[in-house]
């Protein structure tokens, strides 16, 4: 499979640049529902314990598979805003080398402005989501 | 001028803005807010009268002292205590049940013991005493409920056993908002001699308790869900008990002599307060019982109760949500609704209301095992006080629909 037409660095900034159009928090809301409804379907098979990162309120499940040194990511959750930005981390961070996905400072989520989504203190899986989207990368690269 | 506009202005936190809208607060089940006179008082003692209390003879040791053992008074007569001794001060209901689940059963509760609380119980009234269980070698035994949040009394008595130490149960539930008949649930228990523990982190802000009309032999609250400082408590015992009961934790003022030999210790309730008190905090246990008390009273219940029956009849009349704790009789019922609507989670609910801003709880609510009851992974919650206008309720309802409306 290909990898991605741009770098991640150039997705991020897009992905920023997407948000900066809505002075409204409803209008983002709005935003993120379409994609999360929009997101590739998740087997259900695949809704397993050991693919489930636990938050407080809403569950996310992230799987992946590594084919050509690229690392392809495909998860769910049972909240579709937290979905949405699932979506938005898949379109960034899927179809990349570990080495690329260890190159993102992994600010992005803050800098949309969702950054309460991702306070450790609220357990939100989200926080764990990232934590173990790098820890799949670092486990994966070469070094 | 309404009741509600005229005591909203004692309350700061009530007229901030969140993302540039009114703040409704909803969430008061969780912790109230809190009134001008309880953050005077706190600020009172900490600015003038800072002084480890009891000890020393000088003027502001004094004062802090005055300060903590009127409140243990007012605390006295707003329940109805029958000896000041009975009330014993906490960091809070769960720090109350702690210290009863573990004095009562170091003095109390053998291998092969059982006892009993409910299935609607919030996590402080049920893992508290697991661990005691686990300790002791005793048995933890349920009492459920019925698909509409009520417990099923008709199965209390078969649970009693010759080997129940203990029952423990709530008020109120902090789910299902339903008012717990303690009073026969304390004479049914008694009638077999085994002893009740309520957990009134709830009802104490929606009831008026009597604990020697209730008979029962310990109550348990938190005082910053009755607008007192936070880190305050109160465990109130039956002297009885508290007196055949080993000291919890040790140290401090709490003892009478220190010998390396052994130690014997202080009478109640010091007995059972050990180490620096939170005295400042404790001391706003008195304006705080005297906001609780205008609250029960004339307009301010009226329109609590006009802004409860609005909101039972919309949440219960809407067929997208499900409501928990549906009452037989809206007496039965405090402004607390927890709810889960069809194809919708609690966390985006939750969410999209507070950006409309309205604070709302949503979660498991410190109550797995009433959520795994239900078979839900969570619910929303709205809880009220007296100090909710019906316009905040209205606002809430059609913002409820508009999210709703987002989502499915």
């Amino acid at each position: 499979m290909e990898g991605q037409a741009k770098t991640l660095q150039e997705t991020e900034s897009e992905v920023v640049d997407e948000f900066s159009m809505f002075d409204e928090w409803l209008d983002k809301y709005e935003y993120l529902i379409e994609l999360g409804k929009s997101l590739a379907a998740y087997p259900e098979g695949s809704k397993t314990d050991d693919r489930l990162i636990k938050g407080c309120q809403s569950r996310v499940w992230l799987d992946y598979r590594v084919s050509d040194g690229r690392i392809w990511f495909n998860a769910d959750s049972d909240a579709i805003i937290t979905k949405g930005i699932i979506s938005l981390l898949i379109r960034i961070y899927s179809g990349r080398t570990p080495e690329e996905i260890l190159s993102s400072d992994f600010s992005v989520v803050d800098r949309i402005g969702l950054k309460e989504n991702l306070s450790p203190t609220r357990a939100n899986g989200l926080v764990s989501m990232i934590a173990r989207i790098k820890e799949i990368a670092v486990e994966n690269s070469r070094i | 001028m309404s009741a509600t506009d005229e005591i909203r202005p004692f309350f700061p936190a009530l007229s901030r803005k969140v993302y540039g809208k009114s703040l409704v607060y909803f969430d008061n089940a969780a912790t109230v807010q809190r009134p001008q006179s309880v953050i005077d008082s706190w600020n009172r003692i900490t600015r003038e009268s800072n002084a480890n209390i009891h000890r020393a003879v000088h003027l502001l040791a004094g004062e802090a002292t005055d300060a903590y053992e009127s409140s243990r008074d007012a605390v006295r007569d707003f329940i109805n205590a029958a000896a000041r001794e009975e009330i014993i001060f906490t960091s809070g209901a769960t720090a109350s049940i702690n210290l009863v689940a573990f004095s009562f059963g170091e003095a109390f509760v053998r291998d092969g013991d059982e006892v009993i609380v409910s299935e609607a119980e919030h996590h402080s009234d049920i893992v508290p005493w697991q661990m005691m269980c686990q300790r002791k070698g005793a048995v933890l035994k349920v009492l459920p409920v019925d698909d509409t949040g009520h417990l099923r009394l008709d199965m209390l008595d078969s649970l009693i056993t010759p080997r129940t130490r203990i029952v423990a149960v709530a008020h109120i539930s902090n789910v299902l908002g339903l008012i717990n008949p303690v009073r026969e649930i304390v004479s049914r228990c008694h009638s077999k001699g085994v002893p009740v523990l309520i957990d009134g982190a709830q009802g104490i802000v929606h009831q008026s308790v009597d604990v020697q009309d209730l008979d029962c032999d310990f109550y348990v609250f938190s005082g910053h869900k009755i607008f007192a400082a936070t880190g305050t408590g109160v465990l109130y015992g039956k002297k009885e008990w508290l007196e055949r009961m080993p000291p919890f934790m040790t140290g401090g003022e709490m003892v009478g002599t220190v010998r390396f030999s052994g130690t014997s210790f202080a009478p109640l309730p010091m007995k059972f307060e050990a180490g620096t008190q939170n005295f400042a905090g404790a001391a706003t246990l008195k304006p705080a019982i005297e906001t609780a008390l205008a609250f029960r009273s004339g307009r301010l219940r009226e329109n609590e109760e006009a802004v409860k029956s609005y909101l039972l009849d919309k949440l219960l009349n809407d067929n997208r949500i499900h409501l928990y704790g549906v009452p037989s009789s809206p007496e039965e019922k405090i402004p607390l609704f927890s709810f889960s609507v069809d194809g919708a989670h609690h966390e985006d609910l939750a969410l999209i209301l507070d950006k409309m801003g309205i604070a709302m709880r949503s979660g498991q609510m410190c109550a797995e095992p009433l959520m795994d009851r239900f078979g839900v992974t969570g619910m929303l919650r709205a809880s009220l006080v007296a100090y909710n206008t019906m316009e905040e309720a209205e606002y809430f309802i059609s913002s409820l629909d508009k999210a709703i409306k987002m989502l499915v």
